[in-house]
């Protein structure tokens, strides 16, 4: 079993980051109305509010590790200029992408809407984790404050969704491939 | 005395919306500036070479460095002028939910291109 260095990098960022940040979306999304929704009127207790605060700014810092991973590791490998000459464009996935009219748009929507999308979950999630240090449990008292940090939260999940699904679907048909070989596990052992 | 202050200060401005609207605004603000920005290094050949921070990630990484300078800079801006504040949070909301889902739409590429 192995992968390559680029590979590995590749998951790291869409498997590690992106997919966990998915599922903490839906985790924050099911906490803020079970927490404050205009039924439950229970106080909210320390523990619950420390761990809101929390939750969101570990959403916060995934979300910007999924957006620079992609930006500044993978993105320039991605769209890496093949030297003249070259006929196989394996090394090379978004001019590989774009050799092929089956697969151009791809390209030319999916990674081009994924690659700016895609920023707008950081910057909607940092927003609520602000609003939820800043106001703790005092946001039950501020109901459309509420509903903001509940649409941006929305917003982000959309956004973390569209730019998921494209680059899975991206390394699927042109994935980023190359650099070291790591081995995990040797073949012929089982 | 110094450690009593701020967390009096921190109960009192939690009683305004101030920071809070200040916050959704700019995040707002910041998302639909990125799609204008993406749009505008795709449109003029000026703009995308200028936008070339990082010579490996290409124009992505000024449109979005200036996005987030700019968001952050709305961001403090409105949140000194607002701290002590409440908003009509309604108006902001919608204004905010408007910008936020025009950033959206306008970093889809058939839509960018339109213009």
């Amino acid at each position: 079993m192995e992968f390559t260095s680029r590979g590995l990098w590749t998951m790291i960022h869409g498997m590690g980051f992106g997919a966990l940040y998915l599922m903490a979306c839906s985790g924050a999304l099911v906490e803020l109305y079970r927490r404050y929704s205009r039924r439950n009127n229970a106080p909210v207790a320390d523990a619950d509010e420390t761990f809101l605060r929390f939750y969101l700014i570990a959403m916060a810092v995934l979300a910007w590790l999924t957006v620079l991973t992609g930006a500044y590791v993978i993105y320039p490998w991605y769209r890496a200029v093949p030297p003249p000459g070259i006929s196989n464009l394996t090394a090379f996935p978004q001019r590989l992408l774009m050799s092929n009219p089956s697969t151009s748009a791809w390209h030319s929507i999916g990674m081009e809407w994924k690659e700016h999308v895609a920023w707008i979950a950081p910057i909607s999630i940092t927003m609520a984790a602000y609003v939820a240090v800043r106001y703790g449990r005092n946001l039950k008292n501020h109901p459309e404050l509420r509903a903001a940090v509940v649409g941006f939260v929305w917003t982000s999940l959309i956004a973390a969704a569209i730019a998921g699904f494209f680059g899975a679907m991206l390394n699927k048909n042109a994935p980023v491939a190359g650099g070291e070989t790591i081995h995990f596990i040797p073949g012929g052992h089982l | 005395m110094s450690a009593q202050h701020p967390s009096a200060s921190a109960i009192s401005t939690a009683h305004f919306n101030g920071s809070g609207a200040a916050a959704v605004l700019a995040a707002s603000s910041g998302s639909f500036l990125l799609a204008v920005l993406a749009i505008l290094a795709d449109q003029s050949g000026a703009i995308k070479s200028f936008m070339i921070f990082s010579k490996a990630t290409g124009p992505l990484s000024g449109v979005t460095t200036c996005a987030i300078v700019a968001w952050l800079t709305a961001w403090l801006v409105l949140h000194l002028r607002w701290k002590r504040r409440n908003l009509v949070l309604r108006r902001v909301n919608l204004i905010a939910f408007v910008l936020l889902a025009l950033g959206v739409l306008l970093t889809f590429p058939p839509i960018a291109d339109l213009f």
